[in-house]
């Protein structure tokens, strides 16, 4: 049990924006090939809860491991808390791959280039190695020919489809989605929830935070609903889905259907 | 009454120009017509003696554009980046900068350094007899600054508004895939920016180079300096001018097809 450290571990994690509290203590535990599914209504903090893994947001207080390595924050009496090791957190956000609602794809590079940037630019892979690895990724989206074209020209399924690949092009420990498919059109859902749903099967770790509530069920190993900034019920998603206990569970599933 | 079925037309694209259209060729005779006039009506018995000087002052043109733009920006790069994202008190010399730079006109910022600081110079023996005095005694290192601190101030706007419209989610991605903030500036922020500055960059080179003649106000011998110095020899009116003008055409035309390369590297669409 304690040589396989948990790829993410969140301990009491609280985020304030001024006087607003959007996170008020809030655990998680993604062991290896875990899929945890962030679901709740909006405002409820899912989205701040995600960022907070790779630091993106700073949390107010609480802490974050990665693969057993705790990141290192420290207060600075004014401003709350602030990285201790800015190169700590770059080489652990190397780590964990996020794909974002809104794509954010890098507009002046190919897909291609895209997906190479990080490994060559962040990682210090040989380009050839770098190209060779993206070539398969695309491959798997179904993106191989549209590999020389930029991101403007794609449309936003094709778009999220090769962020994905930008991500998984980092070998990453951990993959972060956040609302992957809220974006898009609604045809175009499909195509990327398939590819989210053939990764899940693979035994990786992931956390997602979704409205796609019938995709949670079908590939979380776990699922957590937050509501107000805290979790109000959590658990595999037969008993989330099909036994909500709490009231506002209830009817946050029964909105969403 | 029997349904009629609306069928679209199909699309035909339209043909290809062609370089020898009816209207191009008018234009291209009426323009064949007035050179063969100036050249037929006007004198230009001139021309052999002074074209090692006019080739002479053509380069000087060149190089004040060329060398003020590059370095100018260079430094229009930080005078952008920190009003985005700098400490205040950069910013506000930034800002500063460029209100006063883009304030005033660029004649009398010329006549300052050149009237002002070069004679403020002279007065010190341990200027003049500093190893920087024969540039500081030489009228082009005067032009220089003054070119290069407006092209600055002009093009600081310009980055300043690049940097700020990168889509913040781009950054951000570069943040959550563990970019330090150098390679992050290097690798997407400057790319993006300047991609999207380039229509605008493209302009301010030419306005740049139409600034270049400004430089003969203090002897610097441009090709503008050259024909003067021509129309003074010669008291011809307008032969010198119309090749004068002639000459800022082409030039002016080779520096738009340059930015229009390097604009279509990029494809983009849309906003």
């Amino acid at each position: 049990m304690e040589d396989v450290a948990p790829a993410i571990e969140v301990r009491d994690l609280f985020k304030r924006f001024g006087p607003l509290e959007v996170l008020k203590g809030v655990s998680m535990t993604a062991n290896k090939g875990d899929v945890i599914a962030i679901i709740g209504g909006s405002g409820s903090g899912k989205s701040t809860f995600l960022r907070c893994i790779n630091m993106l947001e700073l949390p107010s207080a609480g802490s974050v491991t990665i693969h057993g390595e705790a990141i290192a924050l420290k207060d600075d009496g004014h401003y709350g808390l602030r990285p201790a090791d800015r190169k700590q957190i770059e080489r652990i956000r190397s780590q964990l791959a996020m794909v974002f609602q809104s794509f954010n794809l890098w507009q002046h590079m190919t897909v291609l280039q895209n997906v190479i940037e990080v490994p060559v630019h962040v990682l210090g892979m040989k380009r050839d190695e770098a190209v060779e690895i993206a070539e398969t990724l695309l491959r798997r989206v179904g993106l191989h020919e549209k590999q020389d074209v930029y991101p403007a020209f794609l449309s936003g399924g094709q778009q999220q489809r090769a962020a994905i690949a930008r991500a998984l092009a980092v070998q990453p420990l951990a993959l972060l989605f956040d609302e992957p498919t809220s974006a898009l059109d609604p045809e175009l859902v499909g195509e990327v929830l398939s590819v989210i749903g053939d990764l899940a099967k693979e035994n990786r770790t992931m956390v997602l935070v979704t409205h796609e509530m019938k995709f949670a069920r079908d590939v979380a190993s776990h699922v957590i609903f937050l509501h107000n900034g805290i979790i109000e019920e959590q658990g595999p998603p037969d008993q989330v889905f099909g036994n909500p206990k709490s009231e506002r569970l209830k009817q946050f599933i029964s909105s969403v259907h | 009454m029997s349904e009629t079925k609306v069928t679209m037309p199909a699309y035909v694209p339209p043909p290809p120009r062609r370089l020898l259209e009816p209207h191009r060729i008018f234009l291209i005779a009426v323009f064949g017509v007035i050179v063969f006039c100036a050249i037929y009506f006007m004198r230009w018995d001139w021309l052999p003696k002074y074209q090692t000087r006019l080739l002479y002052g053509i380069g000087e043109t060149l190089f004040l554009l060329f060398s003020t733009a590059a370095v100018g920006f260079l430094l229009a790069l930080p005078i952008g980046l920190v009003q985005v994202t700098g400490p205040w008190p950069l910013a506000a010399l930034a800002r500063g900068f460029c209100t006063l730079i883009r304030g005033t006109p660029l004649l009398l910022q010329l006549w300052l350094l050149y009237y002002g600081l070069g004679s403020v110079f002279a007065q010190y023996p341990e200027i003049r007899q500093s190893m920087f005095w024969p540039y500081l005694r030489d009228a082009w290192p005067y032009g220089f600054t003054a070119l290069m601190l407006s092209f600055a101030a002009y093009e600081g706007e310009v980055m300043r508004g690049a940097f700020a419209g990168v889509p913040r989610g781009e950054l951000e991605a570069a943040r959550a895939f563990g970019m330090n903030r150098f390679t992050m500036f290097r690798r997407i922020w400057l790319p993006r920016a300047f991609y999207r500055a380039l229509p605008t960059l493209s302009g301010e080179t030419v306005l740049q180079l139409k600034s270049t003649p400004l430089v003969a106000t203090i002897t610097v011998v441009d090709a503008y300096a050259v024909i003067t110095r021509v129309r003074q020899d010669t008291f011809l009116v307008y032969e010198p001018l119309l090749l004068l003008a002639l000459i800022y055409m082409c030039l002016t035309g080779i520096l738009v097809l340059l930015f229009r390369y390097l604009e279509s590297r990029i494809p983009s669409r849309g906003a």
